[in-house]
């Protein structure tokens, strides 16, 4: 794969063989983040789809749309170089970085306190001290 | 060599509406209010991941601030669903022992 686009990039400038390693490098590495952010994307969905209780799919969802949309912000800051989209984009990363796992737990401890039994088998869940049922 | 990116992005851009349409399920069908919350939250991350993406593919940088803006609102809105189901109102304070006198007001009626 990589010696074909090698070949094609060289083809095009004919002939010399001055190759930009830093386009290359970059595009790859944007074409493997978004790649990599759109699996953890569709993997988070399929969980809050398919996992039978719902502490089970707030971790689908709260762990995978974290580093996916991270990841996924990671591949457009690649592509728009440095500018200030790229620092939009940071913005709009650090944001969902700090608001998502803190809704995820506003989410779960609000369950909790509402009396959602997680299933839990022989296990057994904890008690919130401090707080007045 | 990077012409090949604004399909990539457009590919990105489809699998995120995919992923979009397949969290309505959950959140027109889930069994409790907390499972539509999460599923609105996560709906909305998802809308931002795809004006960020969307913007790229069409070559105008303003989406991006829109995206800013549904990120902030998102979270706010979740937080204010939040606690509204738990104190059914939105103008009560959040210093303990206030929070605790008022939810056991709204429990005694």
């Amino acid at each position: 794969m990589i010696d074909l686009i090698l070949a094609s990039s060289t083809e095009v400038k004919s002939a010399a063989i001055h190759i930009d390693w830093l386009s290359l490098i970059t595009t790859v590495a944007s074409v493997v983040s978004i790649f990599a952010g759109l699996f953890f994307v569709l993997a988070g969905t399929l969980g809050v789809l398919r996992l039978p209780d719902f502490y089970t799919r707030l971790h689908a969802a709260g762990m995978t749309d974290t580093l996916g949309a991270e990841l996924i912000l990671l591949g457009l800051i690649l592509q728009s170089g440095f500018s200030q989209m790229s620092l939009k984009l940071l913005i709009v990363g650090f944001f969902l970085f700090i608001t998502s796992p803190t809704a995820t737990h506003a989410v779960a401890h609000a369950a909790y306190k509402a009396g959602l039994k997680p299933k839990l088998g022989k296990y057994k869940a904890p008690e919130i001290d401090g707080d007045v049922k | 060599m990077a012409q090949f990116l604004p399909y990539i992005n457009l590919a990105a851009a489809f699998f995120l509406i995919v992923s979009m349409a397949m969290m309505l399920g959950r959140l027109l069908g889930g069994p409790t209010l907390y499972d539509r919350l999460l599923a609105v939250n996560s709906f909305g991350t998802k809308t931002v991941l795809f004006l960020c993406v969307f913007c790229f593919v069409i070559d105008r940088p303003d989406g991006v601030d829109i995206a800013l803006l549904y990120a902030l609102m998102n979270f706010i809105a979740t937080i204010a669903v939040l606690k509204f189901f738990n104190y059914r109102a939105l103008g009560v304070p959040l210093i303990k022992d206030q929070t605790r006198n008022a939810r056991r007001k709204g429990v005694s009626k």
